[in-house]
């Protein structure tokens, strides 16, 4: 089904190699890129099974498909360098290094989640790797990733007295394209010359809306960019080493100049919008030929027909991320609900009237922060 | 002749009559033409009007609000509806600061007969920005008016209502109550604003409620009357702007007992708008202070538990009318 017609400016999807191993990078390292991207999307049907079981209520977006996306962007990152992300958020808290029980005890409502069950599905927060949410409301987190990448500046400059060393990675929804607060971020980012780089997750559809009947110019985005002075690039998001080496090369040029970027990530989700969505506006033909170009397939391909791992090895990989998420569940359901002390805590800092201040979450307390 | 329908088709119903009725009336908003709505409330409008006058919007509240209001300065009859009205919060400036205001600052020329309908309060397990109460926040402003059925019947008649209203029009649904049966007339009919409803009568205490927490109302009323022999009178407060005093007063000045129930949070609030407006009508009538319900004053939770518990329910309502009989 490769000859799916779409119209211009989408994914290409279709059942093609991956782009060759990138020679400097180590065996380890692409077969952590595998696990990870394995990782998520075990851990997203078990979210989808965990939601139709009731486990997880509210509103729940997973990852599949888009896999790549977070993997590659995290790879091509360092530690350090903050990211922010809408609501489709779970991939970007396990790639960051979030571990599974945390990111589904938080969808459990519970208090061994990240935020402890008070912010859900949509808002995972992890200060430890430097994740500084899942944010619910489109384009909101837009105008905050110009803040993060203001304060990586103005600490590395105006009180190390150094010069600008972190990029901040915005990750946004084409939908979030059509939200005035996005258009606000970029021309500050322009003006301020922030090392921040917009990375629109761009798999065609918001809700039941394509690209091409929501926004102006979808067969070319990097004119969005353009009006306010910020580079471009397209990349296949549907290839992790296409994602690492084009946002690698892209985020040092970041990191070398501190002028934002802007990237169209082309990529696909595999499931509905969210739990409940029939999908009546898109064909199960185009579906089928996005997953027939899976970037999990594409990359296990790849790595076998290299020798960096064999069929066998393949089984026990799958065996590990099976058991690492069935572990989050055990130990999801077996965290405490919170306790009704916890409505009037984290409201504020300080301790006054009803409210008892704040304090970190088991996950920082077991880890320590960085 | 009366059927039973769905708070949702009482809502499309209120939408498609008023369409057929003047052209300048149509329907913008997201996901409401080719999706059949984000739930289901304009489903089937876009074949019966064509994409002309059901139109999808990208997301873009602050946007199409703006839009609306500029149709709606030159005549149009615009409805727009919010996906919730949690995500109106990024056209505040437009329906806060443009709409209400526009008679005003055009010293009459220019009005703007605007609705912005859609989903209020908690949705189940929403988290903090998609559960928001905007009655209270909005109904500050001047030049609004604001309606907030709790059934069936009261949608269907006040949508029309608000449709054909010259000033603009904010219309609180609610998700949680969108496949709420109710009976519903075939035959049109209008519920004028400003004119509460008797849900429940008794002479021990008046309940004052607004929207979907009249049902949390009516279930405490119940167990008040079963468990603790105290008779309260429920009343459906309909529209917030303008607020129905006349029957609360009445009521009150009946039971000498005057409860509040509002799902937003207390600070400046609806419900001690209401509160501090029977406590100077009735001032010698009361027994007690007027006691207010409210949902606790926090940013509302994820988790089920924690929701649960911080929002207005049957049991903190009889806490409240108890404390209010001197029973508590
Ligand atoms: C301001 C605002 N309006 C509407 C919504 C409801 N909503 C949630 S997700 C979504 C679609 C977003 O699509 P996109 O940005 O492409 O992200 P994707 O879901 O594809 O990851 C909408 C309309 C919202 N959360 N915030
Ligand atoms: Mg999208």
């Amino acid at each position: 089904m490769s000859t799916h017609a779409l119209p211009a400016g989408r994914a290409t999807g279709g059942a093609r190699p991956s782009r060759p191993l990138p020679p400097g990078v180590p065996p380890k390292q692409l077969l952590r890129w595998f696990r990870d991207m394995l990782l998520i999307r075990e851990f997203e049907v078990r979210t989808m099974q965990a939601y139709q079981e009731k486990k997880i209520g509210g509103f729940c977006h997973v990852y599949i498909g888009q896999e790549a996306v977070a993997v590659g962007c995290v790879a091509a990152t360092r530690p350090e360098d903050p990211m922010i992300t809408a609501y489709r958020d779970h991939g970007h808290a396990l790639a960051r290094g979030m571990a599974a029980r945390h990111c589904m005890a938080e969808m459990f409502g519970k208090i061994g989640g990240c935020a402890k069950g008070k912010g859900g599905s949509m808002h995972m927060f992890d200060r430890a790797n430097n994740l500084f949410g899942g944010h619910g409301i489109v384009g909101a987190q837009t105008p905050v990733g110009a803040g993060l990448a203001f304060a990586t500046k103005y600490e590395d400059e105006v009180i190390r007295g150094g010069t600008s060393d972190r990029v901040t990675l915005c990750f946004l929804g084409d939908g979030a394209l059509n939200q005035g607060a996005f258009h606000e971020a970029l021309n500050l980012a322009g003006l301020l010359d922030l090392p921040v780089i917009y990375v629109v997750e761009n798999n065609g559809y918001s809700m039941g809306t394509s690209i091409e009947r929501g926004t102006t110019m979808a067969h070319d985005l990097s004119v969005k960019a353009a009006a306010y002075g910020i580079d471009a690039i397209e990349v296949d998001g549907l290839d992790v080493i296409a994602v690492y080496e084009e946002m690698h090369a892209f985020v040092e040029k970041c990191r070398r100049t501190s002028r934002p970027g802007f990237v169209d990530m082309k990529t696909y989700r595999f499931k509905g919008h969210s739990m409940s969505d029939p999908r009546k506006y898109r064909t199960r033909d185009e579906e089928a030929h996005f997953e027939a170009g899976d970037p999990i397939g594409k990359l296990e391909r790849a790595l076998v027909a290299a020798g960096v791992i064999d069929e066998p090895g393949v089984g026990v990989l799958m065996d590990s991320v099976r058991e690492e998420v069935r572990e989050s569940i055990r130990w999801s359901d077996a965290s405490p609900l919170p306790g009704v002390e916890e409505l009037h805590h984290d409201v504020y800092v300080e301790r006054w009237g009803p409210y008892t201040g704040t304090s970190l979450p088991e996950m920082l307390r077991e880890e320590g922060t960085r | 002749m009366s059927r039973v329908i769905e708070f949702r088709d009482a809502l499309r119903e209120a939408m498609s009559e008023e369409m057929r009725r003047d052209p300048r009336v149509f329907l913008l908003g997201e996901e409401v033409a080719q999706y059949d709505g984000a739930y289901k409330v304009s489903k089937g409008m876009l074949a019966e009007f064509g994409p002309r006058r059901v139109i999808d919007m990208p997301i873009s509240e602050n946007g199409f609000a703006g839009l609306g209001i500029g149709a709606a300065m030159m005549g149009l009859r615009p409805i727009v509806e919010f996906m919730s009205w949690s995500f109106s919060l990024v056209a505040a400036d437009q329906i806060l600061n443009n709409a209400p205001k526009m008679l005003y600052m055009s010293g009459g020329q220019f009005g703007c007969p605007i609705v912005f309908r859609g989903n209020d309060g908690a949705g189940g397990q929403l988290g903090s920005t998609h559960s928001w109460c905007v009655e209270s926040l909005y109904a500050n402003v001047p030049g609004l008016k604001m309606a907030i059925p709790s059934n069936p019947y009261d949608a269907k008649g006040l949508l029309k209502t608000a449709i054909r209203d010259p000033d603009p029009v904010f219309f609180l649904e609610s998700e949680r109550m969108l496949a709420l049966k109710g009976e519903v007339p075939e035959e049109e009919y209008l519920i004028p604003f400003g004119q509460a409803a008797i849900r429940r009568e008794g002479g021990d205490c008046t309940i004052v409620s607004f929207g979907r927490p009249v049902h949390f109302a009516m279930d405490a009323a119940e167990v008040l009357a079963k468990e603790d022999g105290i008779e309260c009178e429920v009343i459906d407060g309909r529209t917030i702007r303008p607020l129905d005093l006349e029957t609360i007063v009445r009521s009150v000045r009946k039971t000498n007992r005057c409860v509040v129930v509002d799902q937003s949070w207390s600070f400046a609030s609806v419900g001690s708008e209401v509160a501090a407006q029977v406590s100077e009508a009735c001032f010698d009538d009361l027994d007690h202070h007027v006691h207010r319900v409210h949902a606790d004053d926090v940013p509302a939770p994820y988790a089920m538990n924690l929701e649960q518990e911080m929002l207005p329910n049957p049991r903190k309502i009889r806490k409240a009318v108890l404390s209010a009989c001197y029973r508590g």
